[in-house]
């Protein structure tokens, strides 16, 4: 507890470069661009894929690369591979890590939804897209952003590697402060990635709160 | 409101009658399964034509082929005239209204936005297509309060009528069911084919059903075509015809027990001689009557209203038929009700005599055990001819 208080009570710890406001907008441009790269790959993949039953052998093997992929086995070859001085090396893993949560639970999601439905969809005289964007998604929402959430608390939690080759987040409290035995240091990070993860959870629970139909999460109460 | 599908028009003659026109329509899979082999048959317009055979008679397959939710292979679909296969799918399918056996409701949106469906999808603006979902609802019985709602918070047979609303709700003239009522408990299923014929009556569109169940083709079809496994029309027939002359075996079989009881459900009542001589009112004297030569008596209220059957032996010295303790009466409907509900309320009765009521209730007259018996050979007789 005292490491603790030595860390967030230190005023030198709260500016500057070295300072948690910067290293928490480091963290989160890794984790963030990390996301939404990996949104803009899984998404339309996943949706594509459960709505045309094609291609559903990617979604398999992706979601066991994912399982064996060490992200800072892969973040060490990037790195020799590309070089540092730029933050794509620790984004490529952090990519790979994020997909395969948001392309399985996109595709279990839509492919999941009851063959009824889809059935009675086009049979009003929805469109394939018709049927996929107004029924479709919104019936699988919350395993679609299931999906999301597990990545994005995986992302959050993984982005501390960026230290390791020399870049900035919340990593470099803790890489830093273990290298050097300032404990306070370390757990000081470390307690600032727990708690960035909660609010992650947090977030997605405002999320899921407001887009997701009542009739869908069984919300409304009868009354 | 116009017409959807704009293909090429059959001949002005020959609408109006069948709307829809299965000319020599087959179904083949790839793997060599028929679905449905020669299929020809027209639903005449403004009736419920009933499609009914056990599994794998290719029903469904059928009905799925007028809205392209199955293509078939050989023959042709006349839709008002057109070849369905001349038309875009979803544009078809927004002319159609269509019913399935799980609702199919989404269950993302509230119940009057379920109804408007299709108005939407047709570009209506929201306040009309509500105000269409909202009249549906009332139409189909039920509850304006439920409108915002979500699926899962009705049970199933209110989620089959929301279905029904639904495909209602721009008004197409033609309907098709796919084993609507499978799904509900038997006492909903009846209350929702009564509800079926009753808008029907209102509405008078072109229907096509499917069910396995022969009960149910035979109380809701004016037509019912039996087919059997492989896709093969078996029989083409009302229900009355279908129960006295089946086509063949697998026909009789198909229809099961009591055919000839349940042909009579189709011999109207109307015809019965009444005894208008057997019926007493309560007030009477039980001596004024105990003088007849009838083992039983029906008597009624002030208002002409059944109270029950009183035997000719129970009858007291003295005092009025009020005292006089009533064994239980069956009655129908003279205007309304078939042969087989006066044979049934004659079963009810211990005097082994029917009551005729009116549509108010009041009873019109007695029809006897020997009146029945000739209605009856009347009935055997027609089967025959």
């Amino acid at each position: 507890m005292n490491w603790l208080a030595d860390f967030f009570g230190d005023p030198a710890n709260w500016s500057g470069p070295d300072g948690i406001p910067l290293r928490l907008a480091e963290h989160l441009e890794f984790a963030g661009l990390s996301l939404l790269l990996a949104m803009l790959v899984a998404l339309p993949l996943g949706l594509w894929i459960g709505h045309t039953g094609r291609g559903a052998l990617l979604v398999v093997l992706s979601a066991n690369a994912a399982r064996a992929l060490p992200t800072l086995g892969l973040l060490v070859l990037v790195v020799l591979l590309m070089g540092v001085g730029t933050i794509a090396p620790v984004l490529i893993p952090l990519v790979a890590l994020a997909v395969p949560p948001i392309l399985v639970n996109t595709y279990e999601g839509i492919r999941g939804v009851d063959a009824d439905l889809r059935d009675a969809a086009y049979g009003m005289g929805l469109r394939g897209g018709q049927v996929l964007g107004r029924v479709l998604v919104p019936v699988a929402l919350p395993l679609i952003l299931l999906g999301l959430r597990t990545a994005a608390i995986q992302v959050v939690a993984t982005a501390t590697v960026a230290a390791y080759v020399g870049l900035g987040g919340l990593g470099r409290y803790i890489i830093d402060g273990l290298a050097t035995k300032r404990y306070p240091l370390a757990v000081g990070g470390a307690v600032l990635v727990a708690l960035l993860a909660l609010a992650v959870q947090g977030l997605f629970g405002v999320l899921q709160r407001f887009l997701v139909s009542p009739g869908v999460s069984g919300r409304q109460k009868i009354r | 409101m116009g017409r959807l599908w704009q293909g090429g028009r059959a001949p002005a003659g020959d609408q109006g009658m069948h709307m829809i026109t299965f000319d020599d329509v087959s179904k083949r899979y790839p793997d060599g399964t028929v679905a449905v082999d020669g299929l020809t048959l027209h639903a005449p317009t403004g009736e419920i034509t009933v499609l009914v055979g056990p599994s794998g008679c290719g029903k469904t397959t059928s009905l799925r082929m007028v809205n392209r939710m199955v293509d078939a292979t050989g023959g042709r679909i006349l839709l008002d005239g057109v070849d369905v296969r001349t038309v875009d799918p979803p544009t078809l399918r927004r002319g159609i209204g269509y019913v399935i056996q799980q609702a199919g409701l989404f269950p993302h949106r509230k119940i009057v936005d379920n109804v408007a469906t299709v108005p939407y999808l047709l570009g209506w603006d929201r306040k009309r297509a509500r105000a269409r979902a909202m009249e549906l609802l009332e139409r189909v019985g039920l509850d304006a309060g439920l409108a915002g709602r979500y699926p899962f918070q009705l049970s199933g047979g209110q989620q089959q009528r929301v279905g029904v609303a639904r495909a209602l709700a721009a008004d197409p003239p033609v309907l098709l069911m796919d084993e609507p009522f499978s799904a509900v408990d038997p006492i909903v299923r009846a209350s929702l084919q009564d509800e079926l014929l009753r808008l029907q009556s209102e509405l008078n569109k072109t229907i096509v059903f499917v069910t396995h169940d022969i009960d149910e083709a035979i109380k809701l079809g004016d037509r019912v075509a039996v087919l059997r496994v492989g896709g093969r029309l078996a029989q083409l027939a009302s229900p009355a015809e279908l129960l006295a002359e089946p086509a063949d075996d697998f026909v009789r079989e198909f229809l099961g027990r009591d055919r000839g009881i349940r042909r009579l459900s189709f011999v109207p009542g109307d015809g019965l001689r009444l005894r208008t001589d057997l019926t007493v009112p309560v007030s009477a004297e039980a001596a004024s009557v105990r003088g007849t030569a009838e083992p039983w008596l029906a008597v009624v209220d002030g208002e002409g209203r059944p109270l029950g059957w009183v035997a000719r032996e129970d009858l007291p010295d003295s005092g009025t038929l009020a005292g006089v303790p009533a064994a239980p009466y069956g009655a129908f409907v003279r205007e309304r009700d078939s042969l087989r509900s006066a044979l049934d309320a004659a079963l009810l009765s211990p005097s082994g005599n029917a009551l005729a009521v009116d549509g108010a209730g009041r009873v019109e007259g007695v029809v006897t055990r020997d009146e029945l018996d000739a209605a009856l050979a009347r009935a055997a007789g027609g089967a025959r001819g």
